[in-house]
């Protein structure tokens, strides 16, 4: 293939490069070094899909669309959370090993392969979206400017690498009983800003959900690949939201008034 | 045998894409005990990555447009070999399926009336596709995924089923094993819905992930179900080229259909050069033409770079083959100078940042490299039009792994409307069916003991075949031999090379244990793959003219006897493969008639 000329369109100038790859299940495992010959253009998965091939058949990686749109492939490389499909290996440093290792915040099922089942029990707690009546005529009528926001939430492909990294559970396995992490405030944010939704969750999002536990560190909204302005655009306005239904003295004194509390 | 876990449903849905979690919310608000099974974790299935856009006649944009108009433009899309009442239903529910997905939480791009948003896209008459931006699919799997989750549907990950049971004549459970663990899992149903989706990871040059293995078409044979014209396989015709690791990957024909225009390396629109006479009428022949069209549809015709993708997907292949390509084997996209940057990111986000990413190119300046790349099979299991059964009482199927909808070349953002509109069917009739069953499922044991053997063979190989390299064998006889262009002769020397790789699967030893290992997994996989691209070979060896999706060199025309037939596939009990041809069905006089008056 013409395209292979090495030089052409900035193939690295390494032949080879070392891959440094966690393997292992629950009980224990090591990083075990593989040595890969480098492509033109390559990506992360692509070596590891080489090494499948070629030395280690058993390799287990979670993979779906290589594309950066499902959100299967997240792992850590040298230290950062990734996807592994958009991570090209000419924009890492390929002298040294390279480390790749599983979502440090998930339990390991094998390899590269982590128990994410935490975000799915989650995702079964959060209340359905539940729709006002639609006009007089039978549509439903939203506009573009009204939905922008959630549509930014609904860019998520639920890799999971905000959970990943957010130091509420990280390293605070305890916590992940009252705190669901940077991807189901993204979520709740997105049912809480939908023109058509009526369901009121901010009880939840304070007590269950843990909210408050985010210091805004803003961790999540730098992994995203989707580049969602996690904090700014979600956490912080659903912070906003929860002081102003449970705090303010107005609408305090109000519900007083009406005899509502 | 080892023991394994069991689980009695009602309705047993194969695959977790659009129409597999649509078939089992269906199946579930009927009552039906319903169970999703997916090879993946939920909402990665390949639904995700469609991008372009949903097709449904609602009018928002256009509001001449109707059910009638895309019937016609469907059926003409797959040049009149469709299954005319599919494409019946498929319009006419469309737009309420679209909706449904909107009453469920779905934000498509609006309108400026506030209504769903509607784009152009290749074959379709009017702007007929609802989107959002270029990620249209995930907005669909994710809106359906919730929606199965609040139900309380039961959902089972990376499972992978493996075999179908029946109990005589009907199908009666499913088998196959836990991914993580390796462990085996049955299945008993009254009712299976396969909803797999394609096999466009046979071919090297794919747009499809490692899940489209042809698991259902090839389950649903071994079963007794008949498959329908698997000959038609959709080459799309813009995947990326470069670099070399990321061939394949899908660039939305929502390009096109916003305004981006093909050209060769001598900056020529060739697409005016391959305006076959099918077409010729509604094409415009002038480029001033084209360009008018995106704002009035009705006084000019549309551009030929929204012909339908196997006629856009040829003319690629042609320009690179006369060396009008680029180096890396493609041709040029350009949306930089036909649109305002901050429009392209707009409207093609997700190609914005796949080119970014990927291959180093800014979109809003530089054009793209694209070529073709195998995409969709049109042809699947042969189901009832209205009940989606397949021939197997017991078994139905929906989606990709259906065949029939879309004749021999599918039209874009008719699969996403495909999934919803037969889906819902597929749970609905199966749902029936289960209630009509009275007793339990009787399970046979020693199927599922021939089916662990048979998945457990790979361990207990001694050969020195891998199947990483099988596969990859595999994938480069079917680009080659049975690909975009096919001749009689490389379509007999496919046949015996698939017969070697065959052997060659039973040398096939796997490293490793069951714990999560893709080597294993692929191992089982392959005999899909193997199974049913020997279909397609021979249904493309049998089809002697050129059609859709299906092209012949030695048969460059098409035919008027094989405008008249399907080709329906059958597995004999040793083995081999019967083919026959069977009349399409016959239209109703009413819909005959769209195709007067609209010429």
């Amino acid at each position: 293939m013409a395209a292979d000329t090495p030089g052409a369109r900035g193939v690295p100038d390494k032949q080879s490069v070392t891959m440094r790859i966690w393997r292992g299940d629950g009980t224990g495992g090591a990083f075990t070094d593989y040595a890969v010959p480098l492509r033109e253009g390559v990506v992360v998965l692509d070596v590891m899909f080489d090494i499948q091939a070629t030395q280690a058949g058993d390799l287990a990686v979670r993979w779906n669309c290589k594309a950066g749109k499902c959100g299967s492939c997240s792992a850590e490389i040298n230290g950062h959370p990734r996807l592994m499909c958009m991570t090209r290996m000419d924009t890492l440093p390929v002298e040294e090993p390279i480390t790749v290792a599983p979502m440090k915040t998930f339990p390991v099922i094998k390899d590269l392969v982590t128990d994410v089942s935490f975000n799915f029990e989650m995702a079964k707690t959060v209340p359905a979206f539940a729709p006002k009546p639609p006009d007089a005529d039978g549509k439903r009528r939203m506009f573009q400017e009204d939905i922008d926001r959630a549509q930014e939430f609904h860019k998520c492909i639920e890799c999971f690498l905000c959970q990943d990294v957010c130091h509420v559970i990280r390293d605070h396995e305890e916590n992940k009983r009252n705190f669901a992490g940077p991807r189901f405030f993204v979520r709740l944010a997105a049912l809480e800003m939908h023109p058509l939704d009526t369901n009121n969750r901010l009880e939840l999002i304070r007590e269950q959900y843990g909210l408050g536990f985010c210091n805004i560190t803003k961790c999540c909204t730098v992994v995203c690949p989707e580049n969602i302005h996690i904090t700014d655009n979600a956490i912080i306005p659903l912070k906003e939201r929860v002081v102003t239904e449970f705090q303010d003295p107005v609408v305090k004194l109000w519900r007083r008034i009406r005899g509502q509390r | 045998m080892e023991g394994y876990e069991t689980h009695d449903y009602d309705v047993v849905v194969v695959g977790a894409g659009g129409a597999g979690i649509r078939a089992a919310i269906e199946a579930s608000a009927q009552g039906a005990r319903t169970a999703l099974i997916c090879k993946s974790l939920l909402g990665k299935a390949h639904t995700v990555m469609a991008e372009g856009g949903i097709a449904a006649a609602l009018g928002n944009v256009w509001p001449e447009d109707n059910w009638k108009v895309h019937f016609r433009d469907t059926m003409r899309g797959g040049k009149l070999v469709n299954n005319w009442r599919m494409a019946q239903i498929h319009a006419q529910e469309a737009p309420d399926r679209v909706l449904e997905l909107e009453e469920w939480g779905a934000l498509f791009d609006r309108t400026k009336d506030g209504l769903i948003l509607q784009r152009d896209f290749a074959g379709h008459r009017y702007a007929r596709l609802g989107h959002v931006g270029d990620r249209t699919g995930l907005e669909m799997i994710r809106t359906l995924q919730q929606r199965a989750v609040h139900k309380g549907i039961d959902v089972f990950m990376e499972c992978t089923i493996q075999t179908l049971l029946k109990d005589g004549d009907r199908v009666c459970g499913a088998f196959g094993y836990w991914r993580e663990s390796g462990k085996f899992v049955l299945f008993s149903a009254r009712a299976v819905v396969l909803a797999t989706g394609g096999i466009g990871k046979a071919w090297k040059i794919t747009s499809n992930s490692w899940e489209y293995t042809a698991d259902g078409h090839a389950m649903g044979l071994l079963a007794g179900a008949e498959l329908i014209d698997m000959e038609f396989v959709q080459f799309h015709p813009t995947g990326m080229v470069w670099p070399p690791s990321v061939r394949g990957i899908l660039v939305t024909e929502g390009v096109r259909g916003d305004g981006g225009v093909l050209r060769n390396t001598e900056g020529r629109r060739f697409m005016f050069d391959y305006i076959s006479d099918f077409f010729r009428a509604e094409t415009a022949d002038t480029e001033a033409e084209g360009d008018r069209w995106y704002d009035d549809h009705h006084n000019n015709r549309r551009p030929p770079e929204l012909l339908p993708r196997d006629e856009v997907a040829r003319a690629i292949n042609s320009e690179v083959k006369a060396g009008r390509g680029t180096p890396a084997g493609g041709v040029l996209l350009d949306i930089a100078s036909r649109m305002p940057a901050e429009k392209i990111r707009r409207r093609l986000p997700s190609m914005y940042h796949q080119f970014k990413e990927l291959a180093g190119v800014d979109i809003t300046a530089t054009p793209m490299e694209v070529g073709p790349t195998c995409h969709y099979v049109m042809g699947g299991v042969r189901v009832d039009a209205d009940s989606t059964a397949s021939t197997v009482p017991g078994l139905f199927a929906a989606g990709e792994c259906a065949g029939g909808l879309h004749g021999s070349n599918r039209l874009g953002g008719n699969s996403l409307s495909d999934l919803v509109v037969f889906g819902r069917r597929a749970g609905l009739y199966a749902a029936e069916y289960a209630r009509s069953q009275a007793g339990a499922p009787r399970i046979d044991a020693g199927q599922v003991d021939e089916a662990a053997r048979a998945a457990l063979a790979p361990f207990e190989g001694t050969g020195a075949e891998n199947p990483y390299s099988i596969h990859a064998d595999l994938q480069q006889t079917m680009q080659d031999l049975v690909g975009i262009i096919r001749r009689g002769d490389e379509l007999d020397k496919a046949l015996v090379e698939l017969e070697a790789l065959e052997e060659r699967t039973e040398r096939m030893t796997v490293t490793g244990n069951r714990q999560f290992n893709p080597g294993w997994h692929l191992a089982l996989d392959l005999r899909n793959m193997l199974e049913i691209s020997k279909v397609v070979t021979h249904c493309a060896l049998a089809r002697k003219e050129s059609r859709g999706g299906h092209t012949r060199e030695d048969y460059p025309t098409t035919d008027p006897h094989f405008a008249q037939v399907n080709h329906v596939v059958r597995r004999r009990p040793d083995g081999g493969i019967d083919l026959r041809e069977e009349p399409i069905p016959e239209m109703p006089a009413e819909l005959k008639a769209l195709f007067e008056e609209q010429k």
